[in-house]
């Protein structure tokens, strides 16, 4: 009897043991992979979670856990991570912001990853939209939205100011700028509401013009990068077609004025279509459209914000992260984000895919405003210590929003601002 | 004839127990004192001397390089050319702020002294936004201040158009000064409603037999004695307007211009947001050093501000 509970007592501690020693050794086969993303969209969440338990199904060792970060505190909460030995292993990075990372060499290579997963298809992506996230010839990021900026209308305040409706100027083919100032100026002077609003420029975020400036190709520095070409005479006209808008004509709210167009402040706003959900329902319901940005001295233009996917060198475990980006970037996968976030996948974009997950938008909005702006349009140029011209230009720019400014002096002085900047 | 035992050094030595009552009452003492001595270690001295161990250093957080320069980042401050506008606006912003607050604390405190109904609401409603969250308190005012806001609305209807707050230099300045004052004043209001109660009553009283004016009385009798709290909240007055962020953050990112760009908010864009570690570790040195030499130069000054100081 004693032997037996000697030896029953021997059994349990082994395989208490032989336990600890399994879960030890499972713990350490382990990898959890966390992405730092800023939306905090419980949808979203809901979609990545899908994806990062699909791919959990398949490889049981890897979690995938998603860090929402407020969009404005997300570059110093990325590089205060880094700084502190705390990487993600996975981050969304706009294109602008990518710039000094891939230049540093922070980031892991795509390209082999991408081109030896199994049906991945690195060529069902738009080569413009590849190149714009890699460096000579690597891809860095996964290219995952590309959100063209469009106008929203308010339809019920244009006719109340009886002008034509944005989408009759498109049918006629005069839809351009000065249309589009002079219908804000009109709601303005009749409805005592607002015209146009560049979605959140608040006079301090400059970049949130580009969707306008870009319709005069401006170009903000040279090739190479070393000069400033913000004093060019299209940046001039630009700016000094914007400055007449918002000072003289009235058609745009002015700085230090909070205005907002979901809440019908405003006959037009420009931003992205993902900006759609925010259109209000029931009694403060009214009349929208959404129609391509308006023509400028170009003709016509698109202007598209990217975002994109990649993982950090830091990272220990940087090829399971690239092979589960892999993974969150296959064609299956890309079809349900193109609800949320406009792809660059050929296959993916097109008005029947995007309808499906688009109930908002019609198939002529999505034909004409989405598709055509993710193929055609533009994006902002890029350029290392990007952070710090933002803030250089932002500084010598805020002597331009006064009633009386002298708009090509006051750019001369953005560009020997900005200059010593450049050439460093 | 009972004698007593002699006894040796030695033996005395041998029945000394080693806890006496004086070392267990410095262990005691160090138990006590411990977690606020670690926590000081931790948080203050240790992260010091790291950020002064930075301000030597090229620290590329991407690229994850550390490289020695030594004193450059210190050779830096020199070449910077937005320096003197940072340390101008630093200068403005901390002087507007200590004479503002002080000031205003001290006419309250004498207010909210007097022995009157309701007194104590005024005290509670003039001391609440010492509570308000920072970012809470900047946001409200950013609705106040702007040029269709609150601030404005009133002075529309007494005829008044007012400026546009946060976008011009001057009065971006001056808001940022009165909002941080409206925010801090109700501290150094107890302070002083704390040291006015301890003046005695009957050197007032005196004073008003012998027909000494009001004015005079709180001239020669009351600011006198309260010289120790007016020394204390000046040096934590301007310690903590030369740590002032999250207002600057939240109404003008240091705006317009680099108008309002005081030098903690300028360390924190050259670290946080231009990534440039080393130099932004060698701007909080700087700030160190400014506190340190202004809270020197007051300490010395006590003597003569301080009537009873020997």
């Amino acid at each position: 009897m004693k032997l037996f509970k000697k030896s029953g007592l021997a059994a349990a501690l082994y395989a208490s043991a032989a336990l600890i020693s399994m879960n030890a050794a499972m713990a350490q086969d382990q990898i959890n992979l966390r992405m730092l993303i800023w939306s905090a969209n419980e949808d979203h969440l809901r979609l990545f979670n899908e994806i990062a338990d699909a791919y959990k199904a398949q490889n049981p060792q890897v979690s995938v856990t998603y860090e929402a970060v407020p969009y404005g505190e997300f570059p110093t909460t990325l590089t205060t991570q880094i700084a502190g030995g705390n990487a993600p292993d996975l981050t969304w990075l706009t294109e602008t912001g990518s710039f000094d990372f891939i230049a540093a060499g922070a980031m892991f290579p795509l390209t082999e990853t991408f081109r030896t997963t199994e049906g991945y298809e690195l060529e069902d992506y738009a080569q413009a939209s590849i190149d714009s996230w890699s460096q000579d010839g690597e891809l860095y990021f996964y290219p995952f939205s590309t959100s063209p900026f469009a106008v929203f209308v308010n339809n019920d305040l244009v006719r109340e100011a009886k002008q034509k409706t944005p989408a009759e100027l498109v049918a006629e083919g005069t839809w351009d700028w000065e249309q589009a100032v002079e219908i804000g100026a009109a709601v303005n002077a009749e409805t005592g509401k607002h015209g146009i609003i560049f979605r959140d420029f608040d006079y301090t975020g400059w970049t949130r013009l580009a969707p306008l400036y870009t319709g005069w190709d401006v170009k903000l520095w040279s090739e190479d990068g070393k000069t400033c070409m913000m004093n060019a005479p299209e940046m001039v006209d630009a700016m000094s077609f914007l400055h007449d808008a918002i000072f003289e004509k009235k058609a745009m709210p002015g700085p230090g004025i909070a205005a907002d167009f979901f809440a019908g402040d405003a006959a037009m706003t420009i931003t992205q279509i993902s900006r759609a959900n925010l259109l209000p329902t029931g009694d403060d319901a009214f009349e929208w459209d959404l129609v391509p940005l308006p023509a400028g001295p170009i003709g016509d233009y698109g202007y598209v914000g990217a975002a994109g996917i990649g993982v950090l060198k830091a990272s220990p475990h940087a090829q399971e992260a690239a092979d589960f980006l892999a993974f969150f970037s296959n064609k299956e996968n890309v079809t349900k984000l193109a609800r949320y976030f406009p792809p660059t996948r050929s296959s993916v974009l097109t008005p029947e895919v995007l309808a499906a997950s688009n109930p908002l938008l019609s198939v002529e909005q999505l034909t004409d405003v989405v598709i055509k702006g993710v193929v055609e349009g533009r994006s902002a140029a890029g350029h290392t210590n990007y952070e710090q011209i933002v803030q250089n230009v932002r500084a010598s720019l805020d002597s331009l929003w006064v009633p009386d400014a002298d708009v090509a002096q006051v750019l001369q002085a953005t560009c020997d601002n900005l200059n010593p900047l450049l050439q460093r | 004839m009972a004698s007593a035992k002699p006894t040796t050094g030695m033996e005395g030595a041998r029945k000394r127990p080693f806890w006496t009552i004086q070392r267990k009452d410095h262990v005691t003492g160090l138990i006590f004192v411990a977690p606020q001595f670690i926590g000081i270690i931790t948080f203050v001295f240790v992260p010091l001397i790291l950020v002064f161990y930075y301000s030597m250093h090229e620290w590329n957080v991407l690229a994850g390089t550390f490289t020695f320069v030594g004193s450059e980042n210190y050779e830096e401050l020199f070449r910077d050319r937005a320096m003197p506008g940072v340390l101008a606006a630093t200068a403005i912003f901390s002087l507007g702020l200590v004479v503002l607050n002080i000031s205003l604390a001290l006419l309250l405190a004498v207010l909210v002294n007097q022995k009157l109904t309701g007194m104590s609401v005024f005290r509670t409603l003039f001391f609440s936004p010492v509570v308000v969250s920072v970012v809470a308190w900047a946001i409200v005012w950013r609705f106040l201040l702007q040029s269709n806001g609150g601030i404005n609305g009133l002075l529309y209807m007494v005829g008044i158009e007012g400026p546009n707050w946060l976008r011009l230099p001057h009065t971006a300045m001056i808001s940022l000064i009165v909002v941080q004052t409206f925010k801090s004043v109700g501290l150094n209001m107890v302070l002083f409603l704390a040291a006015l109660q301890g003046v005695p009553r009957e050197l007032h009283e005196a004073a008003r037999v012998d027909g000494v004016p009001p004015f005079k009385q709180f001239y020669r009798i009351t600011l006198p004695l309260i010289s120790p709290t007016l020394m204390l909240v000046s040096i934590v007055t301007i310690v903590g307007a030369l740590q002032v962020f999250g207002q600057i953050e939240v109404l003008t990112q240091g705006g317009p211009g680099t108008s309002t760009t005081v030098l903690v908010y300028y360390f924190y864009q050259q670290a946080f947001q231009f990534l440039n570690f080393g130099y932004g570790s060698t701007l909080s040195i700087i700030l160190l050093g400014i506190v340190a030499l202004l809270t020197y130069a007051q300490w010395q000054l006590r003597r003569k501000v301080v009537f009873y100081e020997h």
